[in-house]
């Protein structure tokens, strides 16, 4: 009895080991049960960011004689004027930069503007900094943020996730907030979904006086 | 009934029935059986005709006989995977003139798919959902996505009381917004109804449909607590032009009508290393993807860092997805 269990247990023992075998041998030639075979080598691609449109200049709306837009330096005017350090909004400006939004806490100006060289902007700690560096500028009070953005989860990029596959490019914090008015403009959503059919249709929504 | 030697002549010589002549009655009785006989067989060979009128109109258009007989994906070998790939690009161009490029993405060792999104930035503006209806070839007519946005009451987390139709300037301030697609769970109830094997989670944690196999019980679709899989009610209409030619077996090919449909972390872009089209789409960077087996990666700094949470942890079905906030 005993010397029966024993034998059938061996049986079904060595019954179950063919089975795996084959089952991986059978697993070899059915590409839809087995990993990509592609060989991924060690070398990380580079992740770019997208370097800012906006310089020391301005647009001042007119057109040349071949119809390109006419640049002005920030330095053009500024190098012969002398900053005002309590400037904080355009309206208080008498000409030029007029009607521009600006909403950004409690800043004047100069708080990010070099009041010596307007092509270049100013840390706190008065150091000079490229507007190609503007970053930096941003990271002195947002440090979530740019601690966010270094860890990935913050601000928006394309590209590759495996590095060793290909390059990322990322979003520059300017891509999404205008310095001088920061926060994210509302808009309309894209894409509606169509109401499937039985779909609840939900009571009328209630608008608030935004 | 009496029988009167009249009633012969309702069995008209020629009629080939054998009659003696000595018994009328068998002659009334044969005449009745011939004319039964002959409705039934009228009306047999009717409703054989009706029967068959389907092969008449039988063409490639709504079932080849390859299509019929392939076998299920994970039991194709290369061979008959190479010509199933082969026949899907011809019936495409068939079908919607469209010349596409079907590829057999497989997993990549050492890679378990995680991706995590951020409800403080998400403004619930619906480019994901685009994104995914352009990027999987979804049917026009019916604007289908993967992704349904939801428009919640800040302070809340109740989904029953979300609202997907939301049409006013987005972020309303008393309101956030949650993205849902399919979490590809670690547990997923969709995978344990399919009586057919249809779909499966694969070693990148990607749940996937073989689309020629699903049945289209919709099982999977009563089972999923996150409203995630869609059926394919007619066959999908797209434009020539519209159709993204980068296409994969397991992923956005165009669908059969009447099979289940689902997210799949857009496996034909992220099995070769790049980012799903949602998260690039995003305008404002709420998501976040990768590789949850490296430790280094973006997605493993927001699950070690921030507050994470999965949806509808309570029913267990371990989401490989993760809502998060920012502090």
């Amino acid at each position: 009895m005993f010397f029966g269990v024993i034998v059938v247990i061996a049986i079904w023992f060595v019954g179950a080991l063919v089975m795996s075998w084959l089952a991986q041998y059978r697993a070899r030639d059915r590409p839809g049960r087995a990993f990509s075979d592609k060989v991924i080598g060690e070398t990380l691609h580079p992740v770019t960011i997208r370097q800012p449109s906006a310089g020391p200049w301005v647009d001042s709306g007119k057109k040349d004689e071949k119809g390109q837009p006419v640049i002005i330096s920030c330095a053009t005017c500024h190098d012969t004027r002398d900053p005002d350090f309590k400037t904080n909004e355009a309206a208080l400006l008498d000409e030029f930069h007029q009607g521009m939004a600006y909403q950004h806490g409690s800043l004047s100006c100069m708080s990010c503007h070099h009041p010596e060289d307007y092509n270049s902007l100013k840390l706190a700690d008065d150091r000079r900094v490229d507007f190609a560096q503007s970053m930096q500028l941003c990271a002195q009070c947002h440090g979530p943020q740019h601690r966010d953005y270094q860890n990935g989860s913050h601000g928006g990029m394309t590209g590759y996730w495996d590095l060793r596959q290909g390059p990322r490019e990322r979003n520059h914090c300017i891509d999404c907030h205008d310095p001088h008015h920061p926060k994210y403009p509302r808009l309309m959503p894209v894409f509606p979904p169509k109401r499937e059919i039985g779909e609840a249709v939900p009571p009328p929504h209630e608008e608030s006086n935004y | 009934m009496e029988p009167t030697p009249t009633s012969n002549g309702g069995c008209g010589s020629g009629c080939g029935c054998h009659q003696d002549p000595g018994d009328g009655g068998d002659g009334d009785d044969a005449t009745r059986r011939n004319l039964l006989k002959a409705a039934g067989v009228t009306l047999g060979a009717a409703a054989f005709a009706k029967a068959l009128a389907p092969l008449a109109s039988w063409s490639r258009e709504n079932l080849s006989v390859d299509e019929f007989l392939q076998q299920h994906y994970r039991e194709l070998d290369k061979e008959q995977l190479a010509a199933v790939l082969k026949r899907m690009e011809d019936d495409t161009k068939e079908d919607y003139g469209a010349d596409v490029t079907i590829t057999d993405h497989r997993p990549q060792k050492g890679v378990k798919f995680g991706y995590a999104l951020n409800l403080s930035i998400c403004i619930g503006c619906r480019r994901c959902a685009e994104a995914c209806h352009h990027e999987n070839n979804h049917d026009r007519a019916t604007a289908n996505s993967y992704i349904r946005v939801l428009e919640m009451q800040k302070g809340s987390i109740d989904i029953e009381q979300a609202n997907a139709h939301y049409d006013h300037p987005v972020p309303h301030p008393d309101k956030f917004y949650m993205p849902v697609q399919c979490q590809q769970c670690d547990n997923p109830p969709c995978v344990h109804v399919c009586p057919v094997e249809a779909t499966w989670k694969e070693e990148d944690g990607i749940v996937v449909v073989d689309y020629n196999w699903c049945i289209g019980c919709r099982y999977c679709e009563a089972a999923c607590p996150y409203h995630a899989r869609r059926f394919n009610w007619t066959k999908p209409e797209i434009p020539e032009e519209e159709i993204n030619p980068d296409q994969s077996y397991l992923s956005n090919r165009i669908r059969p009508q009447g099979v289940m449909e689902k997210c799949t972390f857009c496996l034909h872009r992220t099995r070769e290393g790049r980012m799903p089209a949602c998260l690039e789409a995003c305008p404002t960077g709420a998501r976040v993807f990768g590789n949850l087996l490296d430790p280094e990666s973006e997605i493993r700094k927001v699950i070690d860092n921030k507050r994470v949470f999965v949806l509808k942890e309570e029913l267990g079905t371990k989401p490989s997805f993760f809502y998060f906030f920012d502090e």
